[in-house]
C-alpha cells in the first residue's frame, strides 16, 4: 500500500511559525475557511456572484418592478435604458408582447437554478450509486455497470432530449427529469474511479473486519471521502444542465411559454437580433455569468479540496 | 533423510492419546492454540475474462500454524510472499480456498464477521491510510463499540477515553482529525481501535515498517506492554527480522506462499536451518554506516508466484541446490524435538 496521504503543508506551516518571528495565535475555525474561501480570487468571484443569484432567485417578487407575465401592448420592444429611446420605467427595455425584461431576467433565475440544481441532484443520486457500486465490486458490477456509462455516452444528450421531449411534449418537469436521467454520466466515471482508489484503503479493511455492514462502509467510510471530487462534478453538471434547458428552450422543445426562461428569452427574441440585439444580449449575457459563476465556484472548490490545500 | 517420509504437519503433533468416547480430541491434546491454521491456501484468478479462465495464482499454499494463547508468532518474508493475504484470510477479509483457520479450536469458516471481530483485531501497516481522513479520533476508536452496539454513547465515550490513555495518547486526541497527528500517534489510534473490544488476538501486519525508526521502537513496546497487560496472541507480520527478534516467540519464514521454516526465536536466530532463512538473516542490515546493503548471493528477483519453479521453489535462488531439489518439493517436516519444522531436503 503505496498511498499515504502526508501534506506538506503541515510542515511548511509549522517551519513559518519558528522562523516568522511572531507565533500566530491560532485563529477560530469559521475565519480560517472564510481565509481560505477569499484568498482563492475565483473562489470567491463564483461564490459571490452564485450567492446573488441565488438571493435574486429567492427575493425576486420584492425586485422586479414589474410583474413578468404583465403584457403592455403599448410598451413593445422599449430600449433599455442607455439607448436614446429608453426610460427608467423599463431599465432593460420590454419584449416583443411588452413585457419588463428585467423582471423576466429576474424570475427566470429561479428556473435556471431550480434546473440546475434538481438535474443535478437526479443526475448525482443516479451516477454515484453506479459509479460507487461499481468502483467497490469491480469484476462483473464493475462490467455491467461500465457498459451502461458507455452506453449513455454514446447517445448525443441534446440530440435524445429533443427526440423524448418532442415525444412528450416540452415542460419544466420533462427538462428536469430527461436531463437528470441523461446528465449522470460524469458523477459514475469520477466516483467509480475514485471508490477504486479508496477501496483498498485500509480504513475500508478495518471497517469490514469489524463486521460493519455495506451500506455504512459505502455511506459512511467511502462516501464522505469522495463528496469532494463529486462536488466539483455537481457544479459542472448543474452549469451543464443550465445551458441544455437554454438550449432546448431556445429549440422550442424545453421550457414553454409564457415562464421567463432566459433560453425561452433568446429565442422570443432571435427575430429582432439585427436591429434590437439587447434582446436577445441581456438573457445571453444573465446565462453566460451564471454559468461562468458556477464553473469558478466548481474550480475552486476544486482547488480546495486537493490534498496539498487541506489544513 | 527421506524425501518420501510422510511426517507431515498433522503426524508431527503430539499424539493423541487413547481414543475415548467422552473426552473430543482436543481437549485431550496438549491446551487449544489461541489461534490454529490448517493447511490454509488461497488461489487468485489472474487476467480471466467473461468467458476466459485465468492463471490460477497460490498466494498461500498450504500453511499450517499453532499459535499458543499468550504467545507472538513473528511471520517474516519477502514482499509478495503472501504474508498479507494470510492476514487478511485471518482477518475474513478474504475467503481461503481450502483449508481452516481455527480461532480457540473453533473454525472460523461460518462463524459470523462480528463474532470473529470479537476475537481478532487487526493493526494495519500504513497508519495513514488505516484511519478515516474524515473522521475525528473518537469515531475511528469508538467504532467498533458503534457497530457491535456496546454501552450507551456515554459509556462508549468513557471506554474511548481509556483505552486512549491505555495507549499513550493525550485525551485531546480525542476531537481531532488524523490529519493533525504524527504517524506515531495514528499508530497509536490503530492500536486503540483494535483493543477496545478486548480481543484475545491481534494480527499485526508490519505495524512499524511505515514508522520512524525513533518510533518504531516506542510503538513495539507499547505492543510488549498491551500483551502482558491484557494477555494479547500477536502474529506479528514482517520483513524486518531485527524487528521480529525484539518481540516474537516463535518465528515462521515464508518463501512464495509456503512456510519454509519454523521454529522458537532463539533456533531460528541462532541455528536457522533453511538456506533462506539464512539469506534473510544475512541480509538484515547493520547499523554500521558504509557497510552498504549486504549482498546475500540471492540475485533479487522473486520467480513468478504464477508460475512457480518445479521442485523446492526456492532453488533457483539458492546456493546449495541439488538435483533433487529441481524435482520434489521438500515437506514441512519436524526436526528435533517438534520444536523446528523445516522444509529442505539438505537441512
Amino acid at each position: 500500500m503505496t498511498t499515504s496521504h502526508v501534506s506538506p503543508r503541515a510542515s511548511s506551516a509549522a517551519s513559518s511559525a519558528v522562523f516568522g518571528g511572531e507565533i500566530p495565535l491560532p485563529a477560530p475555525a469559521w475565519s480560517r475557511v472564510t481565509r481560505r474561501v477569499f484568498g482563492h480570487r475565483g473562489l470567491a468571484i463564483g461564490l459571490v456572484l452564485v450567492a446573488l443569484a441565488v438571493l435574486i432567485a429567492i427575493f425576486a417578487p420584492l425586485l422586479a418592478p414589474h410583474d413578468p407575465y404583465h403584457q403592455d401592448i403599448a410598451n413593445r420592444m422599449v430600449p433599455p435604458v442607455w439607448h436614446d429611446k429608453g426610460s427608467w420605467t423599463h431599465v432593460l427595455g420590454t419584449d416583443k408582447l411588452g413585457r419588463d425584461t428585467l423582471s423576466r431576467l429576474l424570475f427566470g433565475t429561479r428556473i435556471s437554478l431550480t434546473i440546475g440544481l434538481v438535474v443535478a441532484l437526479i443526475s448525482g443520486v443516479i451516477g454515484t450509486t453506479l459509479g460507487v457500486l461499481a468502483g467497490y465490486f469491480g469484476g462483473r458490477v464493475d462490467a455491467v455497470v461500465s457498459y451502461i456509462i458507455t452506453t449513455r455516452l454514446a447517445m448525443p444528450v441534446v440530440l435524445v432530449a429533443l427526440a423524448l421531449a418532442s415525444l412528450t411534449g416540452g415542460s419544466l418537469t420533462t427538462v428536469i427529469v430527461l436531463l437528470g436521467l441523461l446528465l449522470w454520466d460524469r458523477f459514475a466515471v469520477v466516483s467509480r474511479s475514485v471508490t477504486q482508489q479508496m477501496r483498498d484503503a485500509e480504513y475500508v479493511y478495518a471497517a469490514r473486519t469489524l463486521g460493519c455492514s455495506l451500506p455504512y462502509i459505502l455511506l459512511r467510510e467511502v462516501l464522505p471521502n469522495i463528496a469532494g471530487s463529486l462536488i466539483v462534478v455537481m457544479t459542472l453538471e448543474m452549469a451543464h444542465a443550465i445551458l441544455l434547458e437554454a438550449t432546448l428552450s431556445f429549440l422550442g422543445m424545453g421550457v414553454q411559454p409564457p415562464l421567463p426562461s432566459w433560453g425561452l428569452m433568446v429565442a422570443e427574441g432571435k427575430a429582432y437580433m439585427f436591429f434590437q440585439p439587447w434582446v436577445i444580449a441581456i438573457p445571453g449575457i444573465a446565462l453566460f455569468v451564471l454559468v461562468l459563476a458556477i464553473n469558478l465556484l466548481g474550480d475552486g472548490l476544486r482547488d480546495l479540496n486537493a490534498p496539498g490545500g487541506r489544513n | 533423510m527421506n524425501a518420501h517420509s510422510t511426517t507431515g504437519v498433522a503426524d508431527s503433533r503430539p499424539s493423541r492419546t487413547m481414543p475415548s468416547a467422552s473426552m473430543s480430541p482436543r481437549t485431550s491434546r496438549s491446551p487449544t492454540p489461541a489461534l490454529e491454521l490448517c493447511g490454509l491456501s488461497k488461489t487468485f484468478t489472474l487476467g480471466g475474462g467473461l468467458f476466459r479462465r485465468g492463471r490460477a495464482l497460490g498466494a498461500v499454499s498450504d500453511v499450517s500454524l499453532r499459535i499458543p494463547r499468550g504467545q507472538v508468532m513473528g511471520l517474516v518474508g519477502e514482499s509478495g510472499c503472501g504474508k498479507s493475504t494470510l492476514a487478511k484470510m485471518l482477518l475474513g477479509l478474504t475467503t481461503p480456498s481450502e483449508g481452516d483457520v481455527l480461532v480457540d479450536g473453533r473454525p472460523l469458516r461460518g462463524a459470523s464477521q462480528k463474532a470473529l471481530a470479537r476475537r481478532i483485531q487487526p493493526i494495519f501497516q500504513d497508519p495513514y491510510s488505516s484511519l478515516n481522513p474524515r473522521k475525528r479520533i473518537a469515531q475511528i476508536v469508538g467504532l467498533p463499540l458503534q457497530v457491535h452496539g456496546i454501552g450507551t454513547s456515554r459509556e462508549q465515550a468513557a471506554r474511548v477515553a481509556e483505552t486512549l490513555d491505555v495507549v499513550g495518547l493525550p485525551r485531546r486526541a480525542a476531537d481531532q482529525f488524523p490529519g493533525q497527528l504524527s504517524g506515531g500517534q495514528r499508530q497509536r489510534v490503530a492500536i486503540a481501535r483494535a483493543l477496545i473490544m478486548r480481543p484475545d488476538i491481534v494480527i499485526c501486519d508490519e505495524p512499524t515498517s511505515a514508522l520512524d525508526v525513533s518510533v518504531q521502537a516506542q510503538i513495539l513496546n507499547l505492543l510488549l506492554d498491551l500483551k502482558a497487560e491484557f494477555g494479547l496472541t500477536y502474529l506479528f507480520i514482517s520483513h524486518d527480522l531485527a524487528v521480529v527478534e525484539h518481540l516474537v516467540d516463535r518465528v515462521a519464514v515464508m518463501y512464495l506462499g509456503r512456510i519454509v521454516e519454523e521454529g522458537t526465536r532463539e533456533q531460528i536466530f541462532a541455528a536457522p536451518r533453511h538456506p533462506y532463512t539464512r539469506a534473510l538473516l544475512d541480509s538484515a542490515l547493520t547499523p554500521e554506516p558504509g557497510l552498504g546493503v549486504p549482498d546475500i548471493g540471492l540475485g533479487d528477483t522473486m520467480p513468478d508466484p504464477s508460475d512457480p519453479p518445479a521442485g523446492c521453489a526456492f532453488h533457483p535462488r539458492c546456493p546449495k541446490a541439488q538435483a533433487i531439489c529441481r524435482q520434489q518439493r521438500p515437506r514441512l517436516e519436524a526436526f528435533r524435538d517438534d520444536s523446528t519444522r523445516v522444509a529442505c531436503h539438505l537441512a
